[in-house]
């Protein structure tokens, strides 16, 4: 049953990445000039223009060039770096391992803090908890990450020290970034854990769970959290391309290298192909993100893994 | 009969001077409506109330810290931070309500014609919707920034799709539970032509939830416009905005933190009111089931 | 031998009382009906009892709940959850809702017997296939494996009555366990409650809105209206000469009760809410024998045979 599931929503795959790939690739189409100035060094030589010509059928249909482009990726190739003048593919392998180090620590970090947090906040009797939490789900859900990036590195890493400033250099070089991202993430978890938790408490039931004998304590743990988790599974899977969009905010402010800030210096040296590379590599990790969500999702829940689709 | 009294009378109260009263009404409401209120005056009036000429520049008078001429200190061109911060209200306002204005008025269209039509063409709709929700706000912007290149056009564009998936849905949803409802049914059934039913009964009905998400996104476009700005992607000198400035200071990060804390907590500031009035407004129209319903 | 009972009980949800002087009594082997409109506090009556009432925020202000000879009101949590689940079981109304749709039916009602006979999961799975057995559900080893949006209605309230009976209670409180049942499920699943109560020497109350499920099954019956007893009796005292205007109204409204040629009854008007329950009587607002004595003194009990009404003119009326 359920492999049935993750095959057929690996499937639907297939056509999000095809219409994501298309509009990457229209990319160095829809800005103004020539798609070859684009992709190429200002001054290079009229063989290296027509080496590049060839490869990706320039002189050819628009089908014709997106199957040539998507064609090298499948081999690896994502093209020559303008600026920097390597392999695209190579700076992806060298940024990718960074990123997936600092994505992974945010989320796991904003998973588990917020499902506490939210917990808490829905099992509490103390009004100043709630309003504790309320105001830090208001703060963590509005806050520019930038700015908080910039407060962190101002207090923790120039007052007090605790912290590099910027880098990768270390493990304790992860501690602001994660902590960064995972303020936002962390609001976000606490607040869908929360209400979660409040509507399940009002299911009929949990009405039968007490009056079974069970404790409180038992109903949450094997019961109510259960059921919460499901709302905030999907929230993650749909939301863990934004951890990632956090990360690429993140990294350009710590100076990390990574994926994100690969980008934008790329975007501001109109460095096209590493551009379009990261891009893909990064709407790539928000589907696969979603995918292992759904799967996750399934796996908990029996009504949706035999739910036909 | 209380489904359908109730969500025409709501409908009618929409944003009447009863539901923004009610939202006013609480203590919370009043701060924060009233910052918004100042923070919109201020951008208004810029000109006349900025001390300084937001960009002229003074490199004697340099990253001097928060003191009488410049409340707010100055930046490393000498340049007034007050009156930057006041004009750059003008630019981030600007910029994220006219980008959710279209986003809300392309996402009703789409929602309501997917809501109402349904078929194939609502799962096409929301299949590309969703798939749009899927992908960080940040993402969406720099794949604008890569086409259109930087500047607030991308911005805008980038704000406006980003948060298109929320009015189509909530727009849908609500079409789709209105055409259930016996009086939409009845005229339907008395002959009445789609875009009369749509526009003169379903439209009205569902349109006082979707305004009150589209002010709390104008939060949401404001902290990206800023992130691009940050980036260096969004508004370019000499435009002043929040986001630009704080980039600029990162250079003087130690020396002048002034010139990003300040834009920042402006920032913020200013998005914590629109989500805590927002809120309010949910709660006087009472509108928080048919919002998380979408 | 009395196994439960209740006397002047009264519930309120901070100043709202919406139940106030209810009494009865039942003992082992006995069917107490409790019948009433919606609204009219029979639920909150059960839920009383299994000391639920915390968890949709009201409490008990007068009264007792006797149980085996043991107060319930007032009890500490942790005495009550040895109680609940162990020596009172609960059936409750929808069993569409009320197993937790996330887990097998199996480990829902191992929980019981673990919990309460202090059994090895192994232990009280065997209980569980042997209980599942005895209720006439097929294939019980199975049924363990199933998770509940698996299984039809009736299916899954057998499995609600197992978990009731898993830990063997003396007393069964089903609230309107059929309501939500096709109509011919509803006939078995009264008839398996009615044999239960037999072979087991069980006490039952069963909270109904259905006075035909009252005259087929119970032993004694207390008729509620706006949270207040109005008649209380046997079953045969009560539908042989019902005293109370309501009672009268409520048999009337059983088809086939009231003769061939005869017309259907119903009750005109509707239940008051908890927020306007009447002054006097509380009944006076839909009464066709309305007098004045009736919108200002609550009337007190008047006995007839094995019967008691609470009615100014009980007895005069036909």
């Amino acid at each position: 049953m359920l492999l049935r599931y993750i095959f057929f929503r690996a499937l639907m795959l297939i056509p999000v990445s095809i219409s994501i790939s298309v509009v990457i690739f229209m990319i160095v189409h829809l800005i103004p000039g020539d798609p070859i100035d684009n992709l190429i060094r200002v001054g290079s030589s009229p063989s290296d223009r027509a080496a590049l010509v060839v490869k990706y059928g320039l002189d050819q249909s628009i089908f014709v060039q997106y199957f040539r482009w998507v064609g090298a990726m499948f081999h690896g190739d994502f093209g020559t770096a303008i600026v920097l003048r390597r392999p695209v593919a190579d700076l992806i392998a060298q940024n990718l391992p960074y990123s997936l180090t600092l994505g992974a620590f945010a989320f796991a970090f904003s998973s588990i803090v917020g499902i506490i947090l939210g917990t808490i906040s829905a099992t509490t009797r103390s009004k100043v908890v709630q309003q504790f939490v309320r105001g830090f789900i208001l703060l963590g859900s509005t806050v520019p990450g930038f700015w908080l990036a910039l407060l962190m590195i101002l207090f923790f890493a120039v007052q007090l020290q605790w912290f590099p400033v910027s880098g990768a250099r270390g493990w304790d070089s992860l501690v602001l970034p994660v902590l960064t991202i995972g303020f936002g993430g962390v609001a976000l978890v606490a607040r869908v854990t929360r209400v979660a938790l409040l509507d399940v408490r009002r299911e009929d039931f949990v009405v039968l769970l007490h009056a079974k004998g069970l404790s409180s304590a038992a109903i949450l743990f094997r019961h109510l959290l259960p059921h919460a988790m499901l709302p905030v599974v999907t929230i993650l899977a749909l939301r863990i391309g934004w951890i990632l969009g956090g990360a690429v905010t993140v990294e350009f402010v710590f100076a990390r290298p990574g994926l994100g800030s690969l980008l934008i210096r790329a975007l501001g040296q109109r460095d096209y192909p590493v551009v379009q590379g990261s891009l893909l590599m990064l709407a790539l990790a928000v589907m696969l993100g979603t995918l292992i969500g759904d799967v996750a999702q399934a796996m908990m829940d029996p009504r949706i893994r035999e739910a036909k689709t | 009969m209380t489904s359908t009294t109730g969500v025409a009378s709501r409908a009618m109260a929409g944003f009447g001077k009863s539901a923004l009263g009610r939202a006013f009404g609480s203590w919370l409401g009043k701060i924060a409506g009233g910052f918004l209120i100042l923070l919109l005056l201020m951008a208004i009036f810029a000109p006349w109330i900025t001390p300084f000429d937001y960009a002229a520049q003074d490199l004697m008078n340099g990253n001097t810290p928060p003191a009488w001429p410049h409340l707010l200190g100055t930046d490393r061109f000498g340049r007034d931070v007050l009156s930057r911060v006041i004009y750059g209200a003008r630019t981030s306002l600007s910029v994220s309500a006219t980008a959710i204005a279209i986003s809300v008025s392309v996402g009703m269209t789409l929602g309501a014609a997917a809501g109402y039509f349904g078929g194939l063409f609502e799962r096409v709709v929301m299949t590309v919707v969703d798939l749009t929700w899927s992908f960080p706000d940040i993402l969406i912007a720099l794949i604008f920034v890569a086409i259109i290149g930087p500047g607030l056009t991308s911005t805008m564009f980038a704000i406006a799709i980003a948060y298109l998936a929320q009015f189509t849905r909530l727009t849908r949803a609500q079409i789709v539970q209105l055409k259930r409802e016996t009086f939409i049914e009845a005229t339907i059934n008395l002959g009445a032509r789609p875009s009369h039913i749509l526009l003169r009964h379903l439209l009205p009905n569902a349109i006082a939830p979707v305004i009150v998400v589209g002010m709390l996104a104008i939060g949401d476009g404001i902290v990206l416009e800023a992130t691009l700005g940050f980036f260096g992607l969004g508004a370019q000198p000499p435009t002043p905005s929040w986001g630009a400035m704080m980039s600029s200071g990162t250079a003087q990060l130690f020396l002048s933190p002034w010139v990003i804390i300040f834009p920042g907590v402006v920032v913020a500031v200013t998005v914590v009111a629109v989500n805590l009035f927002g809120d309010e407004l949910i709660r006087a129209l009472d509108i928080r089931d048919r919002i998380r319903g979408a | 031998m009395t196994m439960l009972e209740v006397r002047d009980l009264e519930v309120a949800f901070g100043p709202i009382a919406p139940l106030s002087g209810v009494s009865f009594s039942l003992s082992k082997g006995e069917t107490l009906g409790i019948v009433g409109e919606s609204g009219s506090g029979k639920s909150l009556a059960a839920m009383s009892v299994l000391g639920l009432l915390p968890l949709s925020g009201g409490r008990i202000t007068a009264g007792s709940i006797i149980f085996d000879g043991q107060e319930l009101a007032g009890l500490p949590e942790p005495a009550y959850r040895k109680l609940r689940g162990g020596r009172i079981g609960l059936i409750t109304q929808n069993p569409m809702t009320s197993l937790d749709p996330l887990q097998k039916i199996g480990p829902q009602v191992d929980a019981v017997a673990v919990l309460h006979l202090g059994m090895t999961s192994a232990q009280a799975r065997a209980r569980t296939v042997d209980i599942l057995g005895t209720l006439r559900i097929p294939e019980p080893a199975l049924i363990c494996n199933r998770y509940p949006h698996q299984m039809s209605g009736g299916m899954k309230q057998r499995i609600v009555i197992a978990m009731a009976l898993a830990a063997d209670p003396d007393l069964l409180v089903a609230d309107e366990p059929t309501t939500a049942l096709d109509v011919t499920v509803q006939a078995q699943i009264i008839r398996l409650l009615d044999d239960l109560v037999k072979e087991r020497d069980l006490a039952l109350v069963l909270i109904t809105h259905d006075m035909s499920v009252v005259a087929q099954t119970c032993d004694k019956v207390v008729v509620m209206y706006a949270g207040r007893v109005v008649e209380r009796g046997t079953v045969t005292a009560i539908f042989d000469a019902p005293q109370h205007p309501y009672t009268q109204a409520l048999i009337g409204c059983i088809p086939g009760a009231a003769g061939a040629d005869e017309h259907l009854t119903s009750i005109p008007g509707t239940v008051p809410t908890v927020l306007n329950y009447p002054k006097g009587c509380p009944f006076h607002t839909r009464c066709a024998h309305m007098q004045p004595i009736c919108t200002t003194d609550v009337p007190a009990f008047v006995s007839h045979n094995d019967s008691a009404a609470a009615c100014h003119f009980a007895g005069d009326m036909k």
